[in-house]
């Protein structure tokens, strides 16, 4: 399987004919496994004149109901499962800050195709059995964890399974251990970047050499300061527990998009309003069918992530289609006097300021029935100048840079050093005091 | 030769100045004179000390941003009409002020774009520099 530059040449490059029809033949018994096994979508493929013995044609897969998460909740918490406890060996479950949590299961058979899709997004990013790998992906509840931990195994490297947080023995650990790859939260290697700062530790001396991060959408920009930083080869990795966890795509070397494993899953974009299947290259929100999946298959769920599809060969070879870095959730979308806001533009602005760190903090409030939005920056020793005029002058071409890109006036405030909160987990980047959320 | 400022980046927060006040007390650092400056949510304290690098790296572990830089520090007299000495002689070979403070009651701190030409001047119009 080694030595050249694919896990699985022959799935990885295969011809687009053979790629529908081994999705139509996986999908077939995907829709009658969910028939038979799981209520709900019973009720839904009769309510929709679905006959699942007669799906002949992948197109067709418009016609399928979608699934939500509010479906998940409401099927709390094994609702729909397609097989018996007695043949789940695996339980992950989101936190459910905002309700019931979702939770899926995993058969044998679902765990090691998981483990494989991993070690085939480690084997495309550059890493190979001989490297070191620091998992910092929190382990437990959450897939990042254990999904990086069983691939990264599958593949043979030497994983360390050091989970988050502890920042500064992760840093020991990376020098004495000489870990070669970093698996983490995007906004964590960021972290972990400032604390070994303050240590006097010295990256471009490290072993570290790639990182796969994920669990959170970030910029190109956030990318360039976390490769200048920390000396590596910084690889976005995709994925949602719903659908499996981290592993539904991944970059390869080229950093070009991320390629969707299409042998197990079936992708579309659709427009999030009118839910209508989009042309090939349009933005809107990922969906994803399970084509494999035993235990926890979900026909056309909504991520509520944005992004668009590639569907050109990639440089590498791999003919499986790329999703675009995702840009934002429809869920995250702020709005702002009848404004639509993304998080990722104000972030994206901040970083082609000249020496930001990402260390801010957008705070939504609503003042006399007006909508207020202030973004909380800290003001780092790179950015701090001796003269007031110099931080006025950074503060107003932050503003201005804003108001170009988004449309509406957004106030900044410069913060003194940490008073931003740190995340050792998934960054939170917005407090919407509309909500009741408090800072 | 100029004298080193310390300046330091502070919200405007009730109790901020006091603890940069507290942090130079308990290392007993005496405070030879101070200003600030202040913009809308934030401002900028200026600071004269005995030991800066120590007040620098006290600072900076307590969480504040902070910066070195030089100024020119002039010694005068207390009397009517020494300021005025000095501001004439700077006026006349054009050289703007950035800011200017009194530190110990006798000197002044001020800074300008070119510190060397400006105390260069400043010698030969007999200011006397400390």
């Amino acid at each position: 399987m080694n030595g050249g530059i694919y896990w699985e040449q022959e799935v990885e490059t295969i011809n687009k004919d053979k790629l529908r029809l081994l999705q139509l033949e996986r999908l077939k018994n995907t829709l009658i496994n969910v028939y038979e096994n799981v209520e709900f979508y019973k009720k839904k493929f009769d309510e929709g004149g679905i006959n699942p013995y007669k799906f002949n044609n992948i197109d067709e897969i418009q016609k399928l109901p979608f699934t939500t998460k509010e479906d998940l909740r409401d099927n709390y918490p094994f609702g729909l499962f397609a097989k018996p406890l007695d043949s789940i060996v695996r339980i992950h479950s989101s936190s459910g800050t905002t309700g019931n949590p979702t939770v899926v299961g995993y058969t044998q058979k679902d765990i090691s195709i998981w483990a494989n899709l991993i070690a085939r997004d480690l084997y495309s990013a550059g890493v190979r059995s001989n490297d070191v790998i620091q998992n910092s992906y929190g382990y437990g509840l959450f897939t990042g964890g254990l999904g990086i931990h069983y691939g990264a195994e599958k593949l043979g490297a030497t994983v360390i399974p050091v989970s988050g947080g502890v920042t500064e023995r992760q840093i020991k650990i990376m020098v004495d251990f000489k870990s070669t790859v970093l698996c983490c939260t995007p906004s964590y290697a960021l972290y972990i970047a400032e604390v070994g700062k303050d240590l006097n530790v010295d990256f471009e001396k490290l072993a570290l050499r790639v990182g796969l991060f994920g669990a959170e959408p970030w910029t190109e920009e956030m990318r360039r300061e976390i490769e200048s930083r920390l000396f590596i080869d910084a690889i976005d990795i995709y994925g949602l527990s719903e659908i499996i966890g981290p592993g539904v795509s991944c970059e390869c070397i080229y950093k070009s998009g991320l390629h969707v494993a299409e042998d197990h899953f079936y992708v579309e974009i659709i427009d999030p309003i009118t839910k209508k299947q989009l042309p090939t290259g349009s933005q809107g929100e990922l969906v994803f069918t399970s084509l494999t999946k035993e235990a926890f298959p979900l026909i056309r769920y909504r991520t509520r992530d944005l992004s668009s599809l590639n569907a050109d060969v990639c440089k590498c070879g791999r003919t499986h289609v790329r999703m675009r870095k995702p840009m934002g959730r429809t869920d995250d979308m702020l709005i702002i006097r009848g404004v639509n806001v993304f998080p990722s533009q104000i972030e994206e602005v901040l970083m082609q300021v000249k020496e930001v760190e990402p260390h801010y903090l957008i705070v939504v409030d609503r003042v006399n029935y007006l909508d207020t939005i202030e973004l909380w920056v800290e003001v780092s020793e790179d950015v701090f100048a001796e003269k007031i005029n110099d931080l006025e002058m950074f503060e107003k071409t932050i503003e201005s840079k804003l108001y170009a890109v988004t449309g509406i006036n957004i106030d900044v405030k410069l913060k003194e050093p940490k008073t931003i909160k740190r995340s050792e987990g998934k960054a939170k980047r917005v407090v919407d005091k509309r909500k009741g959320e408090t800072i | 030769m100029p004298v080193k400022q310390l300046t330091v980046f502070l919200e405007n927060k009730a109790g901020r100045l006091a603890e940069v006040a507290k942090i130079l007390k308990d290392k007993n650092i005496n405070l030879q004179g101070f200003s600030t400056t202040e913009a809308r949510d934030y401002g900028i304290l200026r600071l004269v000390v005995s030991d800066t690098e120590l007040a620098r790296q006290s600072l900076k572990e307590a969480g504040f941003t902070t910066h070195i830089a030089d100024a020119i520090c002039v010694k005068v007299e207390d009397k009517p009409g020494e300021l005025f000495k000095v501001l004439d002689v700077l006026a006349k070979e054009g050289i703007n002020i950035d800011y200017i403070y009194v530190i110990a009651g006798t000197r002044l701190v001020l800074s300008v774009q070119d510190i060397q030409k400006a105390e260069e001047i400043l010698k030969k119009n007999n200011v006397l520099l400390c």
